[in-house]
């Protein structure tokens, strides 16, 4: 009687909004590779860790003030005042850091199965796309507790803008709203933070998703499977459907991610500085700058290739082409394979340094710019741009092995 | 649809007309939303002078005010610190001769960038991307054997001179910005203001 009710609605809406094709196209009839392994489980991670952010974020806007005078104070008020404030603001900040922990992985998975390459192309220019609108939500975010570093730091990034021949003075003007940061600029990051960024990264993320599931997921063999499907069932002979098998194994992978996540909000929630900096526990002093200005981790690597750069101009255009150089990455792997396990020595070893350079930057943004240290920064600054640059050439030369036709997968 | 007996140039050129109208639309829309970003009415109005008693500073000391929300300092140098100014190669520095006219009025391009050569008026904002320097005495931070005293900028690396002129191989492109300003008595400066007569 209930089932024959339930049936009948779910008809009744089904005539009037495709509920059941779309649960099946993204769920349950979607065919996902059998062979993914544990670097698959920071996509769904990262966007657990998006919703967690909107939630508390939302909660947080309860008690937040954005106004210069107050908002330093509103936010230790939450810490101190606040039932269980002090919970939700560092579940948002050990979140914001988590969000780039999971995008960076994420991404360095791309970049090892060859996730990037056609037909994914577009896929991963979506992804970089919602990278982008994350750095920018990060950073507008960082200004809202109003402490030294977050002063500091939005004058630093603002004052890039300025870097920009003729338009640069004007532009940094009206991206502030005042001669110098001040309470026009809190509102107003306030408000990009809140509703403008999140929004365009929940549309992002949805387009990244279609993009997705239209054409389907690499794997760690980088063997597309819609190539092998069942004669009868049309199905691919190497996929399985992604509910419930997927959304199973996420589930285990989301319960030690907050283990993990959990472990941080409640023991180290400042991360010993890396999450939350000392300076920024100093209300904003428009007079004094910290003695040593450092951004948040997850911008440092782009930092130090700034700073590694002598001129105002050419330092910003090399920071911001290192962010041009992942967007054209599909187009510069002209190897014949995608995933790292059929690529030959030069790829392999060609990414090896650019980790090592990508971690190395990130280490040096966070130190103060003695010369030894420049010299340093420029030479991976180097490696870092090498790694692009000479990858038509290394990608095409290099001796890879044959890709098989079938997924590598044993029971 | 039946195309048949459709006039398609007259077609094509009627959606021409009405997507370049709608776009026009959109951007005078645009407009006042965009300029509800630039500084406001008080914002602009905030910049009032302000005056600064000197009376207390001692040679080789720097005092901060604030002006425009900004940090200026005001630093008395000693005899020394003017006598280092000419000994700086002056291939080491960017702009010796203060030939950029947006970085100080015109009374204060001359060798020491100052009204009274004693006193340092100045913006105390790097010209690169807005911190704001440390005062850096000769043998401070670390600097070097040769470092002559000036400022040294902690994000980036820059370094700026006694009087405030950049020192080549850094990042910063300009000199440190000199603000209007004049004397009212021997103890007292009021920042913002151009001398009488002076041409700004």
């Amino acid at each position: 009687m209930i089932n024959k009710m339930l049936t009948d609605l779910r008809d009744w809406v089904d005539v009037r909004f495709p509920m059941t094709e779309t649960w099946n196209y993204h769920l349950a009839q979607y065919y996902a590779p059998k062979n993914f392994n544990a670097w698959y489980y920071f996509g769904s991670l990262a966007l657990l860790v998006f919703v967690l952010q909107i939630v508390t974020g939302i909660f947080l806007t309860m008690n937040y003030k954005p106004d210069a005078g107050m908002a330093f104070a509103s936010v230790e008020y939450i810490m101190r005042d606040v039932d269980w404030g002090w919970l939700i603001r560092y579940l948002h900040s050990t979140g914001a850091s988590f969000f780039f922990i999971t995008v960076y992985l994420h991404m360095f998975r791309g970049l090892m199965y060859g996730s990037y390459k056609k037909p994914r192309e577009l896929l991963w220019v979506i992804g970089m796309f919602i990278y982008l609108a994350l750095m920018a939500e990060a950073f507008m975010g960082y200004l809202l507790p109003w402490g030294q570093m977050s002063f500091w730091g939005a004058q630093v990034i603002i004052s890039l803008f300025g870097a920009i021949p003729w338009i640069g003075d004007a532009l940094t003007l009206w991206v502030r709203g005042d001669y110098v940061i001040a309470d026009a600029t809190l509102n107003r990051f306030f408000a990009f933070h809140v509703i403008l960024v999140p929004f365009i990264l929940a549309a992002l993320v949805f387009v990244h998703l279609v993009a997705l599931h239209h054409v389907g997921s690499n794997n760690p063999d980088g063997v597309e499977i819609k190539k092998n499907k069942d004669p009868v069932t049309h199905k691919p002979v190497d996929g399985i459907p992604f509910h419930p098998y997927y959304t199973v194994k996420d589930i285990v992978g989301i319960g030690v991610f907050l283990i993990i996540f959990a472990a941080v909000v409640f023991f180290l929630p400042e991360f010993g500085g890396w999450f939350l900096e000392k300076d920024n526990f100093i209300p904003a002093d428009p007079m004094k700058t910290p003695e040593h200005i450092v951004p948040l981790w997850y911008f440092t690597p782009f930092y130090a290739i700034l700073r590694a750069i002598p001129d105002k101009l050419l330092g910003v255009i090399a920071m911001g082409g290192a962010i041009v150089m992942l967007f054209i990455l599909p187009w510069l792997d002209r190897s014949p394979v995608k995933s790292i396990r059929y690529k030959g020595p030069l790829f392999k070893t060609a990414l090896v340094i650019f980790v090592i350079s990508f971690i190395a930057l990130g280490y040096l943004g966070t130190q103060p710019p003695t010369p030894v240290l420049t010299a340093f920064a420029q030479l991976f600054s180097f490696l870092y741009f090498a790694f692009f640059i000479l990858m038509p050439w290394y990608s095409s030369i290099d001796e890879c092995k044959p890709e098989p036709t079938r997924v590598n997968f044993s029971h | 649809m039946s195309t048949e007996g459709v006039n398609t140039s007259r077609r094509r050129f009627l959606i021409a007309a009405t997507s370049a109208v709608g776009g026009a639309g959109v951007v005078f829309t645009a407009i006042p939303f965009v300029a509800s970003m630039q500084p406001s009415a008080k914002a602009q109005a905030a910049g009032a002078p302000v005056e600064v008693d000197i009376s207390k500073l001692e040679p080789g000391q720097m005092m901060t005010v604030e002006w425009r929300g900004q940090p200026v300092w005001v630093v008395r140098r000693t005899p020394d610190n003017l006598a280092d100014l000419k000994k700086i190669p002056a291939d080491q520095l960017r702009d010796v001769n203060s030939e950029v006219i947006s970085q100080q009025p015109p009374y204060a391009k001359n060798e020491t960038r100052a009204i009274k050569p004693e006193y340092l008026v100045m913006v105390g904002i790097c010209t690169h991307l807005g911190c704001s320097p440390t005062y850096t005495k000769i043998g401070e931070g670390g600097l070097g054997a040769d470092w002559k005293g000036g400022f040294f900028c902690p994000c980036h690396g820059s370094r700026f001179d006694m009087a405030g002129r950049v020192y080549t191989g850094v990042p910063a492109p300009t000199n440190m910005v000199i603000p209007p300003h004049k004397y009212l008595s021997d103890s007292r400066v009021l920042v913002g203001v151009d001398p009488e007569g002076a041409k700004a």
